[in-house]
């Protein structure tokens, strides 16, 4: 871990590990139930998912 | 040429695979990646700048963008309520004190929530280090989300609650040019000039950000993925996450099911890294020395990681979450986040030589 080339590689490493640890705890996306392309104009609510989510009691 | 072609494989990938707004969500994020990597467009750095030597050319770069974004959001938000939604939270007493420590942390790290995605991504090795503490921490944080909400906290609160959504914005861009003359009048003289560089970073950044919010129908975020990635890591380890009422929230339980592929936040957290790790391939840099730290200085960014992850989730987002799209989107609470976050950063500049870090670290 000397050069910066070494730390790209930890940071892609550290982030294929999140994708494998995902695609072995999640239910495989389905792209033929995927929404459309553009939330606006498309009737569809957005997720909700975001950093301003808070817990609702 | 091979990086140009494997980066637009992996949007391809995405879009046929997972879906087409998927596959444009990273490309957005790859988007991010390449111009704050590209064009040197950050917060943490330029608000050190300003602490440290009255440059405001980078905060009022990041003003513009803000503003940008705020001229297209607010009547988007005004005609699709049923379809867009802005980042809007309540003001705390947790917000300010997570907004403070963040500010404090994103000093000690040099990096911010997109920041430490961006600085990973390029080869720097302090953010390598903070990342995966501050995903840790992200989810930390969201976990015990609840219990600081109840030591007290305000209504959600708008610029249009109070305005509508045309006095909004215009009191929202008020707002804006009001820091921004502050920000400038303090400068001396010599320093009061933008570069053409940030003009153009910040009206890119801000179409891209325009797009994150028309193609999801929510603002640019970075906090709540990060998150996940640890709940999903948990979640592997067997962890049971009912016991949290954050992570128990259908939204959320819907989040944890499906793949982190399908989650705005993530996938432009993707793009990021990959958009600046292409930028600094082109650039031929990655042959350099990484940084390099005393022990205690690489715990200080450790525990900086993790207290920027857990202070995020209290403050309802980071520089991107709650500052830039809270505020372009007309939250109260992003205007508060940036007073108690600058306040922190303030504090975290000074501490940065007593805790050991190198002063010339980016």
């Amino acid at each position: 871990m000397r050069s910066r080339k070494s730390v790209v590689v930890a940071t892609l490493g550290f982030l294929a590990l999140v994708l494998a640890i995902d695609f072995s705890v999640s239910t495989p996306p389905n792209p033929y139930l995927q929404p459309s392309i553009v939330a606006l104009g498309s009737g569809q609510a957005a997720s909700g998912a975001l950093c301003t989510t808070a817990p609702s009691r | 040429m091979a990086l140009t072609i494997l980066l637009c494989a992996a949007v391809v990938a995405t879009a046929l695979l997972v879906g087409a707004r998927y596959g444009a969500l990273l490309l957005v994020g790859l988007g991010l990646g390449l111009t704050l990597e590209g064009l040197r467009f950050g917060f943490a750095g330029p608000w050190r700048a300003f602490i440290l030597r009255r440059e405001p050319a980078g905060i009022a770069a990041q003003l513009v963008a803000i503003a940008l974004v705020a001229l297209v959001a607010f009547p988007l938000l005004a005609a699709r309520p049923d379809e867009l939604i802005g980042a809007h939270a309540p003001i705390g007493i947790a917000m300010l004190g997570g907004a403070f420590v963040f500010g404090i942390c994103m000093q000690l790290v040099i990096g911010c929530g997109s920041g430490t995605l961006v600085n990973a991504g390029s080869g720097n090795a302090i953010a390598l280090v903070a990342l995966p503490f501050f995903v840790i921490g992200s989810f930390a944080g969201a976990y015990h989300l609840d219990w600081w909400i109840d030591l007290g906290t305000a209504p959600t609160l708008t610029l249009q609650t109070f305005f509508g959504p045309l006095g909004g914005l215009v009191a929202t861009l008020i707002g804006l040019a009001v820091v921004a003359a502050i920000a400038l009048s303090w400068a001396s003289p010599e320093n009061r000039g933008i570069p053409t560089r940030l003009w153009i970073a910040a009206a890119v950044v801000a179409g891209l950000a325009i797009l994150n919010l028309v193609i999801s129908g929510q603002p640019w975020g970075v906090v709540y993925g990060l998150g996940l990635w640890a709940a999903k890591g948990a979640q592997f380890f067997g962890a049971d996450l009912s016991g949290s009422l954050f992570w128990s929230a259908p939204g959320n339980v819907e989040r944890l099911q499906q793949s982190i592929l399908t989650d705005v936040t993530s996938l432009t957290n993707i793009g990021i890294i990959l958009g600046a790790f292409a930028v600094a391939s082109w650039r031929g840099g990655l042959s350099a020395d990484r940084k390099r730290l005393p022990l205690n200085g690489w715990m200080v960014v450790a525990l900086a990681g993790l207290l920027m992850g857990y202070s995020a989730r209290l403050a309802f987002g980071c520089n991107v979450g709650a500052f830039f799209s809270g505020i372009s989107t007309g939250s109260l609470h992003g205007w508060a986040w940036f007073a108690a976050a600058f306040v922190g950063s303030v504090l975290g500049v000074r501490l940065r030589p007593r805790l050991g870090l190198d002063e010339s670290s980016r």
